[in-house]
């Protein structure tokens, strides 16, 4: 007994040190901006719906296999896919919440858990379908390409994720605040009678606001695609960190929703170097419970 | 008394069937609707009758499976005593996380979410854990005999899943005529006008927990018995907690045959859709899912409730589904 | 003249940086109709929120039958004896008429025979008595607010809470309802009333309390109430009682 304790607690100690810990935070944070892009969507989604979309994580998965293809079939690099995915999956989750999910639950929220639930289910299980379990994997040239930055080596498509993640933000920033469309989803987020009072196509709005939140999600697994895998699990597994994600910087809240997607992803990776891949999971569901039963407002958000 | 004669009566009519049907693939079709009607019988009294919609009673199916069959297989504890275990440990795992949640206020869609936080949480557990054999899971030993609660003929697990499924029935229709029933449905149509009334909402929907993870733990027990393999994905995985809540809302939601009728149609369906299409992977739970968005568009009282509205139109006698109410003399 | 069975004891209510209630005092006593009355926005639902358990006071006391009941929670309020409709009307709405008032007779009856029973003879109490079995989502909003009405007669309650009753119903029906309400006082149970409508007001209430902007500005009879400035002012704004008196001398 008394060997095994020392060689943990040896191992545990050259895990802390710096050449280790620094680049494993870094990775977390990288890992978090493409966690933080999927989290935007979902707080987008809720501040101005209302509702949970338990369809994001299938959303992703879709858009992962699509970005697959795009790779495979059209030859295209993710970075250059995302172009082309990004409007296409604005235009499905337009689709899907004005023809889908608007008219079938009638603005009940049970029903729309339902709904978005029962079209998840439908995705995944299409994808399963069509594609197997098998997990697929691309393979771009820079995938494994490493930057310099002085105090440690960071792979060129997480550096890419970040910026690109940061670059989407403010762009989101920027149309909320400056267009007209933008100003019509504040007034309906804010004070959705009021908003249809004052002319605005509320399912319109609720519509685009849908897109919106899809098409971040496309992004995002362009910008995954080239360092992870690809099966129908997935988006399942990415979004239940981005609930967690949203719970904790709060429903609604697009700074919550960055931070709290930068400190999820630190906790992961750290956590990962300590108790290993899967039990890694583990510490983000026990925040993610213990930050419902005591705070659930979140960092930023109103109280649900 | 008089009030069981549609439950004894549909009783009488379902065991009967394995005197006639000697397939013994029907008869497996049927143990495994039953199953899930057994589970969905359990989400039906948090969600359907309290109004609490749970994404997450793979968590107490997955917890009746796993304590049965690990104490059996590690401690060789009785099959019948691993049975019960496993219920009490369904019931119990309800009322801790019923507190917890509770407490906190938590409804809607925080509730849907920390509960699919719980099935997680376990999932990965026990997916890592020693004592549910992590990654390779459970294997029963087969030991065939009433004291192992092992049979070789299908039609004997039949009746034995056809009891729990009598007894569920029993209990919600009892349930349905209590005080606790009353309180449990007033507090999902306005909890806060029903706390005015002097009910103690969270109490009552802490116990509508508990009652709801000894159900459902008890289908995972019995999966245990009958299929004697149990691994982390299939104790605690999504496929279930869907398939639970699927059930009663297609079924009817709060009502006593709900997750019956629904468990034999949606399993029905997802039979017809292999059949048409081959054995593909996925497909019946396309299926579920198309099934559910159709069911809440256009029929969210489900079938049962679609009936009852069929007859309210035709009798323009307007009583609601829920309670059965005596009728009252002028 | 006995304590009275409901004390509010400078009672302040915040919201952030908003005063909802500023140290207002009232009291009902037993067995009487006593009216709050003031102009919108003035904290008389705030009050009865607080006074029903439903949010806490800032500050202050709550003294119900001589007990201290600050802080305790709705459901515990109910069953000592405080009851309260919402000014909102809210059925159990997929429930038929006599399903929405067993809830409440549940209260103090478990059997559900005995709660049934009870639950009809409130029921005809109010008047719904043909009504029983309809769905409530089908009733009328003057069934509605009788129904609301017997939901919280249907506990027993000692104390009952009536928040604008009346609003939403044409004269006739008013003057149907004024009847139901007054034969409540005339068996014991003690009412504190929000009310617009002001001939139930004078004909109902024997005490008056007005609120206005969270603070009680007046309070005695009906008589005494009407003729007082300050709430002439409250209502019709500043200078309104001169220019009445004016009007009047000339």
């Amino acid at each position: 007994m008394r060997i095994i304790r020392s060689r943990r607690l040896r191992s545990a100690a050259s895990v802390l040190s710096p050449t280790i810990l620094v680049p494993a935070v870094l990775n977390g944070l990288m890992m978090g901006a493409v966690y933080a892009l999927v989290a935007l969507g979902l707080t987008l989604i809720y501040g101005v719906l209302h509702i949970i979309n338990f369809a994001h994580g299938a959303l992703l998965s879709a858009a992962l296999f699509a970005a697959f293809f795009a790779y495979r079939v059209l030859g295209l690099d993710p970075y250059i896919a995302a172009l082309l995915l990004a409007p296409l999956f604005f235009a499905f989750g337009y689709g899907l919440q004005r023809f889908v999910i608007g008219p079938a639950s009638r603005g009940d929220d049970r029903n729309m858990l339902l709904v978005t639930l029962g079209i998840a289910v439908i995705i995944e299980n299409a994808l399963l379908l069509a594609f197997r379990a098998d997990t697929r994997t691309i393979n771009v040239p820079y995938a494994f390409e490493t930057i310099n930055f002085g105090f440690a080596f960071l792979a060129v498509p997480r550096v890419i994720g970040f910026v690109t993640v940061f670059v989407v933000a403010l762009a989101l920033w920027l149309i909320m605040t400056f267009t007209d469309m933008g100003r019509a989803i504040r007034a309906v987020a804010k004070e959705k009678l009021g908003a249809e009072l004052a002319g605005i196509d509320v399912a319109h709005i609720y519509a685009m606001t849908f897109g919106l939140g899809t098409a971040c999600v496309a992004i995002a697994a362009c910008l995954l695609i080239p360092t992870y895998y690809v099966n129908p699990g997935v988006g399942n597994a990415f979004v239940l960190v981005a609930f967690t994600i949203v719970v904790l910087g709060g429903m609604g809240s697009v700074p919550g929703a960055l931070i709290g997607a930068m400190l999820i992803g630190v906790v992961e990776s750290i956590s990962g170097l300590f108790l290993g891949e899967s039990l890694g999971q583990i510490g983000i569901f026990v925040i993610f419970i213990f930050v419902l039963l005591v705070r659930p407002s979140g960092l930023f958000g109103a109280r649900a | 008394m008089k009030e069981l004669t549609p439950i004894a009566a549909v009783l009488t009519v379902l065991a009967a069937v394995p005197l006639f049907v000697h397939s013994n693939t029907t008869l497996n079709f049927l143990v495994i609707a039953l199953m899930i009607a057994l589970a969905g019988q359990g989400w039906n009294v948090l969600g359907g009758y309290g109004g609490q919609y749970s994404f997450g009673h793979a968590a107490f199916f997955g917890t009746g499976a796993y304590v049965t069959a690990v104490l059996q297989v590690r401690y060789g504890i009785n099959a019948w005593l691993g049975f019960v275990a496993g219920i009490a440990a369904g019931a119990a795992l309800g009322g801790v996380i019923g507190a917890l949640t509770f407490r906190s206020g938590l409804r809607g869609s925080y509730f849907a979410l920390v509960t699919l936080a719980f099935a997680e949480v376990l999932r990965i557990v026990a997916s890592v854990a020693p004592i549910t054999g992590a990654g390779v899971g459970t294997l029963m030993t087969l030991e065939l005999g009433l004291h192992a609660l092992q049979f070789e003929s299908r039609a004997a697990f039949y009746w034995v899943i056809l009891t729990l499924v009598g007894a569920s029935l029993i209990i919600v229709h009892f349930i349905e005529r209590s005080r606790f029933g009353v309180w449990l449905v007033a507090v999902r149509e306005n909890e806060d006008a029903a706390q005015a009334l002097g009910v103690d909402a969270r109490k009552i929907k802490t116990i509508a927990m508990t009652i709801s993870g000894a159900i459902t733990a008890a289908a995972g027990c019995f999966y245990a018995q009958y299929f004697l393999f149990v691994d982390s994905g299939i104790a605690y995985g999504t496929w279930i907690s869907i398939e639970a809540l699927l059930t009663p809302i297609i079924g009817g939601v709060g009502t006593v045959f709900g997750p019956l009728l629904g468990a034999l149609v949606v399993k029905s369906l997802g039979e017809g859709a292999k059949l048409v299409t081959g054995d593909v992977p996925g497909l019946d739970l396309i299926v579920y899912g198309a099934v559910l968005v159709l069911v809440i568009a256009f029929a969210p009282r489900g079938l049962i409730g679609g009936l009852y509205q069929a007859g309210r139109y035709l009798r323009r006698l307007a009583v609601s589904p829920t309670i059965p109410l005596r009728k009252v003399r002028s | 003249m006995s304590e009275p069975l409901l004390v509010v004891d400078r009672v302040t209510r915040r919201f952030g940086g908003l005063l909802a209630v500023n140290a207002a005092s009232l009291s009902a006593q037993q067995g009487r109709i006593t009216a709050l009355i003031g102009p919108n926005g003035a904290g008389k639902t705030t009050l009865f929120a607080m006074i029903s358990g439903f949010i806490p006071a800032s500050e202050g006391i709550i003294r119900f039958a001589g007990e201290d009941i600050g802080g305790e929670p709705p459901h515990r309020l109910a069953r000592r004896g405080i009851a309260r409709t919402f000014q909102i009307v809210q059925p159990f709405a997929g429930l038929s008429v006599c399903e929405n008032i067993l809830v409440g007779a549940h209260l103090h009856h478990r059997a559900r025979e005995a709660a049934l029973a009870a639950a009809e003879a409130v029921g005809r109490k109010v008047g719904l008595g043909d009504l029983l079995e309809r769905a409530a989502d089908t009733l009328t909003v003057a069934g509605r607010k009788r129904l609301e009405l017997a939901r919280a007669l249907a506990i027993s309650p000692r104390l009952l809470l009536l928040d604008e009753v009346l609003a939403g119903l044409n004269p006739s029906e008013i003057r149907d309802f004024v009847p139901v309400i007054r034969g409540l006082c005339d068996e014991g149970i003690t009412i504190i009333m929000i009310e617009h409508v002001m001939q139930a007001v004078m004909s109902l209430a024997e005490h008056v309390f007005v609120l206005a902007e969270g603070r009680v500005i007046a309070d005695g009879t009906p008589a005494q109430v009407a003729a007082d400035p300050l709430v002439i002012e409250a209502y019709l704004g500043h200078g309104a009682a001169a220019k009445l008196r004016a009007s009047h001398a000339g």
